[in-house]
């Protein structure tokens, strides 16, 4: 397959701190690659790149072949542990947002049958996440992991050639997590999605993922521990077909707590 | 149960919240009748029948000068002012503290300006004020303005900054640009915040009212006070200065129930 991102010799550094250090990779179309690693050893800052939160010290990125622009863009969507979701704005009205912005520069609102329309894709793909019976909700109404799965579906919507997810499911409970890995797996599947998640949960990273990068230091300097960043030690590629969803359906009675749990 | 802990019931926190004001009432009411026990004429405490008599004058009864009732008239000219300062200030504030608070490249020009501005007391440019403006409605609304409108654009601003960020990459991604990360994320989301600004800034939007009307005016409810004064009227000034505490109360009931309902997501999930 081809490679839809390249990172050309990326270093990441603030001020004399060298955070990543020459990062080579090419991740191929249709790949959910798991980012594993140790804390300060550059998960983010990773993901902050590629997402063009922030510029590479040094270094190219292509995405399709072309270099990325420092900003963030509809082609890379992106799913935070928290305040992902609008607080201000119906689940629904979360869902429009990113139709909106694209097809309305001026009032960001649609009205008559581009609405129709809108509203018909995002009641969709709420269904796809089994949101379809809280679309007229609040953020703030929802559990965490409900909140989630809007935030997944939000940034699916505009059909993004990467979705990022940086820690989706940290804050979660383990009934919760369970069911989202596998809404996860089947979203992957059913849009051929190219992903890249940043975990702290190695078995979350092996489960999920069809590649599990390891950053880390290679080099350690103990009078200057600031003075190597970390790069992508392990590079293990899991010869996996897509895997099966599982059925979860039971785990929603094990959740106690309809209220948020971050 | 421990102090920290207690609940209290709707009804019981009313009977709670009436119990110092009548006890201050009682109060009143003993010292008044022990001073007019002691002199009938007594002007620095007056009694209620004495205090209803005078307002009746100003409330029922046109003026011989100008055939107008003082009272509503007062009352009038002075939330006319007040609602153009408050009005000129908060919409100020939306769009000052809204761009301020969106566009570092604004924030780094005109961020110090606005600090340096809200640092001046405003009593200070009263006297500008009357030189530039006279001495007619147009200071004392500027005076309303000059004085709320750098805190309430301060205010606006921080809260706009202090977005969580990953709201403002999300929308991005989304595919929103500036503009729209403005209008669809952040203006809302102030919204709630204003209007609490609004609240605290009445307050101090009354004290500068009052100001200019005792200093340069010849109508309002601070100009009444401040012309009674002369004549130990406290009969008038008393009951003036409940009616601006009920306006003030009434003003912060309607933006909290306003915002409650306009926001109901800036109030809990409880809504």
């Amino acid at each position: 397959m081809s490679a839809i991102l390249s990172l050309r010799d990326v270093w990441v550094e603030y001020g004399d701190k060298i955070v990543l250090e020459n990062v080579r990779l090419d991740i191929a179309e249709g790949s959910f690659v798991s980012i594993i690693g140790p804390s300060g050893a550059g998960k983010s800052s990773l993901l902050r790149v590629i997402l063009g939160q922030e510029a590479p010290t040094r270094g190219t990125i292509l995405l399709d072949g072309e270099p990325l622009s420092p900003e963030c863009g509809p082609d890379r969507g992106v799913v935070f542990q928290r305040y992902s979701v609008f607080p201000h704005l119906s689940v629904i009205r979360n869902m429009l947002f990113g139709l909106e912005c694209e097809q309305a520069p001026f009032a960001a609102r649609l009205f008559g049958a581009k609405r129709r329309a809108a509203v018909e894709a995002a009641e969709e793909m709420l269904e796809a996440v089994g949101l379809g019976a809280s679309k007229n909700l609040y953020p703030a109404e929802m559990s965490g992991g409900m909140q989630q799965r809007l935030a997944i579906a939000q940034a699916l919507i505009t059909k993004p050639r990467i979705l990022l997810l940086d820690e989706p499911f940290g804050a979660l409970d383990p009934g919760i997590k369970a069911d989202m890995h596998a809404l996860i797996t089947k979203l992957w599947r059913d849009y051929s999605l190219t992903v890249i998640m940043v975990t702290h949960d190695i078995k979350e990273a092996f489960s999920l993922g069809t590649r599990v990068l390891t950053l880390d230091k290679r080099r350690h300097d103990p009078h200057a521990p600031h003075r190597f960043g970390a790069t992508a030690v392990y590079d293990i590629a899991l010869n996996k077909p897509a895997p099966e969803p599982q059925d979860n359906e039971k785990s929603d009675s094990i959740t106690i707590d309809t209220k948020d749990n971050n | 149960m421990r102090w920290v802990n207690k609940r209290i019931r709707r009804g019981n926190s009313i009977l709670l919240g009436a119990i110092p004001i009548a006890i201050l009432a009682l109060v009143y009411l003993a010292a008044a009748a022990s001073r007019h026990a002691a002199n009938p004429n007594d002007k620095i405490l007056p009694l209620p029948s004495k205090m209803a008599e005078a307002m009746a004058a100003l409330v029922f009864e046109p003026d011989r000068m100008s055939g107008k009732f003082l009272f509503w008239a007062d009352t009038f000219a002075s939330l006319e002012r007040l609602g153009l300062g408050l009005g000129i200030s908060t919409l100020s504030a939306l769009l000052v503290g809204l761009v301020l608070g969106a566009l570092p490249p604004v924030r780094a020009t005109f961020g110090p300006l606005v600090t340096g501005i809200a640092v001046i007391p405003p009593i200070a440019l009263l006297p500008i004020l009357f030189i530039v403006f006279g001495l007619g409605e147009a200071a004392k609304v500027a005076l309303i303005v000059v004085g709320i409108a750098p805190y309430m654009v301060r205010d606006v601003a921080a809260h706009v900054g202090s977005l969580p960020r990953e709201q403002i990459i999300k929308a991005q991604t989304l595919g929103a640009g500036s503009w729209q990360v403005i209008l669809r994320v952040m203006l809302p989301q102030a919204m709630p915040r204003l209007i609490q600004s609004v609240r605290l800034s009445l307050g101090p939007a009354w004290v500068f009212l009052i100001s200019a009307e005792a200093i340069a005016s010849d109508i309002g409810l601070g100009y009444r006070i401040f012309l009674v004064r002369r004549y130990l009227s406290m009969e008038i000034i008393l009951p003036y200065v409940a009616w601006i505490a009920l306006l003030a109360v009434a003003m912060d009931f309607i933006l909290v129930r306003s915002s409650r309902r306009l926001f109901p997501w800036a109030h809990g999930a409880g809504h």
